[in-house]
């Protein structure tokens, strides 16, 4: 922005015109307010403006409004109302399976849900275990955290949750407890729940409204339609997910100390499965070569060292670099990697909608304007061989340091 | 393997073909059966809670097994009481499941509640199992993405399969015809659900739209003429191993690396 004053006569016009929906955010904040002692105080500062000349005026008027200078804060100030929940009702838990430590689209469509579900008197309570890294809970729609942490919680352990949330359930007696029917913890830990409370859960369900629910039945041919049950375990796209308010994410306790349960299942970790057998589609994490790739053997290393499943563009395929199987894009497989490696390839249209389910997308190419770089979420310029060689070393050393760290 | 075979049940029940509806044995419950006769061979006993007439039963018998014991109930009965009670007294070490039903409510509670009666721990997913010492089972749980757990449990245990677990083998004409239903009559309890609740043909469900939330023109005319994505960082004029180190950054922070 140039320090050159304008005036900004749409800016003084949308300032008059109170009916404008952005007539709010040009008023002049903290002019005037009431104090601690119900005096009205005044700032001084902020009662003058800038005139056209770049002197600063004051018009006694009351006729003061807009001004230069305020063009940036049209976009900034619009912020998204806060909904209090003071006093709920009642309170609607949510379970969020927090599949990387984030909020899934799976777990914001239940949290619409359930917001749709508390209306303005229930509070929609957000129940996470462990860490997570999540920082956009306030849009998300959640107006009670309840962050259950502890040594008992890392890792798989069903057991030590199901007697948390069998607290939860004593303490806040919710109305509803939703879970995502997802295979990634959610449909799980929901029936747990539902098997030791002795309540019939509604599963598979895409549609709640005026106390019915609808799921899906048996394999999928048939619709069960029925009174909406306390627990509900409700599939992808049951809801929109909240998008017209902010909540604030008030954090609760759980009362009193979890008793120690003994477990009968021991986690002894995830096993080493082969990336190269993993199918494509359902890989989590892929490492793809494209044309910029000199050095096939270095890139068949690299997926090894990393522990990716390996993925091709187009061209790969077709120079015979790799087989057809392993194509990425339209007319390949399309991928729903959570993280998605892109050497050497500049992101056709085809390519790019093969990966647009990733969520994390890096990009490792000498063009800083191709379309890859554009869509990637970190994008490094460069040769591809001295980087892959660096990083192949960078991640030896990290394992051989967990290595030492063990002994 | 080389440890004794194990006492093995099966619980198995009639499918539903995905796109004639005509009944079949259930893909998961085969995939349990297939599951159970490597552990416990010839010894694997089947169970099933319903019709001893259904003919779909009998490809479970083509599978390798020379019988299998039905409890008769009626179509909408509750069958849980009746499992519950004929496990309690089988001496049973390990019950394997489907995940969920392919005709009826389908809810994939069964597992859950079974164990929950019988005060067993539950093994969701079972892949594998790899070895059972001194009544510890060691066993892979499989999870999305192709991932594997390895978990272990104290014998007596149930435990569902779902469609990661290795494929099911055919069924064989001859041994199905032959293969016995023996009958049992046990106690009915009514499920109460259906008194309530509708079954209706799936409605398909709409496909969701993407929504411009906008309230202005220049938003709108932003929304529409906006990249998918704004893009992220470029790193540029650095050495390889500063790229790397971003790059392996990213990667921990996703927790990828194994």
């Amino acid at each position: 922005m140039s320090d050159i004053i304008r005036r900004d006569p749409r800016s003084e016009w949308i300032a008059r015109n109170r009916l404008h929906p952005l007539h709010a955010s040009l008023q002049a904040l903290g002019a005037s307010w009431v104090g601690p002692s119900g005096l009205i105080r005044k700032n001084p500062h902020a009662v003058a403006f800038v005139g056209p000349n770049g002197l600063k005026r004051i018009d006694r008027s009351g006729a003061q409004q807009g001004g230069g200078g305020k063009r940036a804060s049209i976009s900034a100030a619009a912020q998204l109302p806060l909904h209090i929940i003071e006093q709920p009702s009642f309170h609607i838990v949510v379970v969020p399976d927090m599949v990387g430590g984030r909020l899934s689209s799976h777990d914001k469509d239940l949290l619409g849900l359930a917001s749709m579900l508390a209306g303005s008197e229930g509070a929609v309570v957000a129940v996470v275990f462990g860490e997570h890294k999540e920082s956009a809970f306030d849009t998300a729609g959640v107006d009670r955290l309840l962050h259950i942490q502890g040594e008992a919680f890392v890792g798989y352990t069903p057991e030590q949750r199901i007697m948390a949330l069998r607290a939860v359930d004593d303490q806040l007696a919710p109305r509803h407890w939703l879970f995502p029917d997802s295979r990634t913890g959610g449909g799980e830990l929901g029936r747990r729940l539902a098997a030791k409370l002795g309540e019939r859960p509604a599963t598979r369900v895409w549609q709640v409204a005026d106390g019915q629910c609808i799921g899906r039945a048996g394999a999928g041919q048939q619709d069960l339609a029925r009174r909406a049950p306390r627990l509900i375990l409700a599939a992808a796209e049951c809801a929109d997910p909240v998008g017209e308010t902010r909540h604030e994410v008030r954090a609760i306790e759980l009362e009193g100390t979890l008793a120690h349960s003994l477990t009968r299942i021991d986690n002894l970790g995830a096993v080493a499965v082969d990336p190269a057998l993993t199918p494509m589609a359902e890989a989590e994490f892929i490492l793809s070569g494209g044309n910029g790739v000199r050095d096939w053997e270095l890139f068949h290393q690299a997926a090894e060292v990393l522990g990716a499943t390996e993925g091709a563009s187009r061209v790969a395929v077709d120079d015979g670099f790799m087989p057809r199987d392993r194509q990425v894009g339209a007319t390949g497989t399309w991928v729903t990697a959570r993280v998605y490696l892109a050497v050497g390839i500049s992101g056709a249209v085809q390519h790019l909608q093969g990966i647009a389910t990733c969520d994390k997308v890096v990009a490792i190419n000498k063009d800083p304007g191709c379309d890859m770089v554009k869509r990637a979420d970190l994008a490094v310029i460069g040769d591809s061989t001295a980087i892959l060689q660096a990083l192949i070393e960078r991640v030896s050393e990290y394992r051989q340091g967990d290595l030492r760290d063990v002994a | 393997m080389s440890h004794d075979p194990l006492n093995v049940i099966t619980l198995v029940s009639v499918g539903a073909h995905p796109v004639t509806g005509r009944a079949r044995r259930a893909e998961q419950d085969a995939r349990a059966v297939d599951l159970g006769l490597s552990l416990a061979g010839k010894e694997l006993h089947l169970l099933h809670a319903g019709d001893p007439q259904a003919e779909a039963l009998r490809a479970y018998l083509g599978m390798g097994l020379a019988e299998m014991t039905v409890l008769q109930q009626p179509p909408q009965a509750d069958v849980l009481p009746a499992l519950g009670n004929y496990l309690r007294h089988a001496g049973a070490q390990l019950v394997l499941t489907g995940s969920q039903a392919e005709t009826g409510e389908g809810s994939g509670m069964l597992p859950y509640l079974l164990a929950e009666q019988l005060d067993w721990p539950l093994i969701v997913g079972l892949a594998e199992v790899e070895s059972v010492t001194g009544g510890v089972a060691q066993v892979l749980q499989a999870l999305p993405r192709g991932q594997r757990r390895r978990l272990q449990v104290r014998l007596p245990f149930v435990a569902s399969v779902d469609n990661a677990a290795p494929e099911a083998r055919q069924s064989a004409f001859g041994p199905a015809r032959r293969g016995q239903l023996q009958q049992q009559e046990v106690a009915v309890v009514e499920d109460a659900l259906l008194e309530e609740a509708q079954l209706q043909p799936a409605r398909p469900r709409p496909k969701r739209l993407k929504v411009i939330k906008a309230k202005t023109g220049a938003e709108r005319m932003k929304a529409a003429t906006a990249k998918a994505s704004a893009g992220g960082q470029v790193l540029t004029d650095m050495t390889p191993e500063q790229g790397a180190e971003a790059i392996f950054a990213l990667l921990r922070g996703e927790d990828v690396l194994r």
